[in-house]
């Protein structure tokens, strides 16, 4: 009875981990999109983005850093101001996309925080819901 | 074991020593090129002196707080030794005139007076000749040159893509007329010899010039020529309309010859160089072939798009081969706008004149800076073209913002 139990809280584990990794490769591609779509055109398939003009994602300290909200902000609303990054200065507005659905922000958060040399925690619906909406 | 390795390094050396070869610049027979200086700092435009100093404006200052270098190969090796700088403020603009030494901020430019030895004066005390201009971070850079008479060109960009009432976003129409006209997007002209002057005081001389990087006062003409850097983004804003492929080579970078009053067209058209016409911008009604800007100019060169021209020089020497007199070097920064596609055209280009008109069609100068012709983006280019200078003996120095590299490319006779 025991071992039937151990079983079957492993397999369920299991299922658990393989439809997290899943949904997380789901995630990353789903991001992956909307970048091609939204951000690649400034921030370059490389994700390096333009000197002095548009600032790069790859490598970038604020974007695998842990102010979720703030990406959150500049993807919903734009960024219309000169952005000091890492030493450098950024120069051209960014559009706003306010098209873009909570998830779809948190997808496409997790798939820029893990594309090229980036390595940072995936962030979920909740943390992208948290931010509140400019009226 | 000893051939082996006797063998891998005579493959190292002559790696390495083909990597050097014209300092990885590829070129016409006949030319070569050495690395004058690398590492500078983001080196926009260049001038040189007539004792061969070299001068390079800086974006930024560079890490000795300097942002103006000052270079000098003294043993004729093609390579600087002696190096210097001074100034504080970043900008593009740099023109020798004589003993004058001009030099610009993104919102002033400044006069320093040259020594009889070709040397600065007065470093911490230069003249203000112009104040006050609009530097509103797009296109904010003031590319500065000189007339016969001593009158100073002035490009003032213009602070948006395509003078959208929101700038840069989806389904928002063009301002009209475009409110950015009256104090940018266009040439200003001013005395070169007066102080603290700004838009009061100057003149607007041409318009409709969305961003003018590389200009240049032609002496045989007599007269103004610029090079323009078209829109950005057709596609993202208007993708029933415009495909990737046709963002990609849509409009043309071009080169106009300006008198003064003239109107270049933007923001209500561009120029497609397939249909060689003048198309109306779809922020203000076009949809990709109506035709707009009767009273603007059409273009003397159109060059593929999105490809940055940064500097424009009239070749004046005589080291260069005959076709080269009198012909226009424009060095491109290369591509950004062209995404998803490959980026293209980190390259100097070359349009040969004759009466003052283009005689051919443009070529390829000078390519390889970038180290490969096309790549993802432009942060992984070795080199980005930004700057042009002729030295008193004919040879051509190329500046590079990205690593802060200057190219000496000279004809070997």
């Amino acid at each position: 009875m025991q071992k039937a139990q151990f079983k079957i809280s492993f397999f369920a584990l299991l299922f658990c981990l393989i439809s997290s990794i899943n949904s997380n490769a789901q995630n990353m591609q789903k991001g992956k999109k909307i970048y091609e779509l939204k951000c690649l055109a400034c921030h370059q398939a490389d994700g390096g983005g333009v000197p002095n003009m548009n600032a790069p994602i790859d490598g970038a300290s604020n974007v695998v850093g842990k102010d979720i909200a703030r990406l959150v902000r500049i993807i919903r609303n734009g960024y219309n101001e000169r952005v000091a990054l890492d030493g450098f200065y950024y120069s051209n507005a960014m559009t706003a996309s306010p098209d873009l659905k909570d998830n779809d922000i948190a997808d496409l958060l997790t798939y820029i925080r893990n594309s090229w040399s980036n390595k940072a925690s995936a962030v979920t619906i909740a943390q992208v819901q948290a931010v509140k909406k400019k009226k | 074991m000893y051939k082996l390795s006797s063998l891998f390094m005579a493959f190292a050396f002559a790696f390495t020593a083909q990597a050097q070869e014209n300092a990885g610049l590829k070129l016409p027979a006949g030319f070569s090129a050495t690395l004058f200086a690398d590492q500078i700092g983001s080196a926009r435009h260049i001038a040189i002196n007539d004792k061969g100093i070299l001068f390079a404006k800086l974006n930024y200052p560079n890490k000795a707080g300097q942002s103006i270098v000052r270079m000098e190969d003294t043993n004729g090796d093609g390579i600087a030794e002696q190096l210097s700088g001074w100034g504080n403020y970043g900008g593009t603009g740099i023109y020798v005139k004589g003993n004058q030494l001009y030099a610009s901020s993104d919102d002033a430019v400044y006069l320093y007076q040259l020594d009889a030895k070709g040397e600065v004066v007065n470093p911490a005390t230069p003249k203000t000749i112009i104040k006050n201009l609009h530097s509103r971070r797009q296109h904010a850079s003031k590319s500065i040159t000189l007339d016969l008479k001593g009158n100073i060109y002035v490009n003032i960009g213009a602070y948006s893509n395509a003078c959208q009432e929101k700038d840069r976003s989806v389904g928002s129409k063009g301002m009209m007329p475009c409110p950015i006209l009256d104090s940018a997007g266009g040439i200003w002209k001013f005395d070169g010899s007066k102080e603290n002057q700004s838009y009061a005081e100057g003149k607007r001389y041409a318009t409709g010039l969305r961003n003018v990087i590389g200009l240049d006062w032609n002496n045989s003409t007599n007269s103004l020529f610029v090079t323009q850097h078209g829109r950005d983004q057709l596609n993202t804003f208007y993708p029933t309309m415009y495909t990737d492929a046709q963002n990609a080579e849509l409009p043309a970078e071009t080169m106009y010859e300006v008198k003064e009053g003239d109107d270049c067209g933007w923001p209500y058209v561009y120029y497609d160089p397939f249909q060689k016409k003048k198309i109306l911008s779809p922020e203000y009604g076009g949809d990709g072939k109506l035709e707009g800007g009767k009273n603007a100019l059409d273009p003397l060169v159109a060059f593929p798009a999105h490809m940055a021209p940064m500097a424009l020089l009239f070749y004046k020497g005589n080291q260069f081969p005959a076709k080269y007199k009198e012909g226009a070097f424009i060095a491109f920064h290369g591509s950004w706008n062209r995404a998803p596609l490959p980026q293209e055209g980190y390259f100097v280009a070359f349009v040969p004149f004759k009466n003052g008109k283009p005689s051919g069609e443009w070529e390829i100068f000078a390519n390889g800076f970038a180290g490969e012709e096309k790549n993802k983006g432009p942060r992984q280019a070795k080199a980005r073209p930004c700057g042009l200078a002729e030295g008193p003996d004919g040879s051509l120095y190329v500046s590079d913002d990205s690593k802060g590299a200057i190219f000496k490319i000279s004809f070997n006779k």
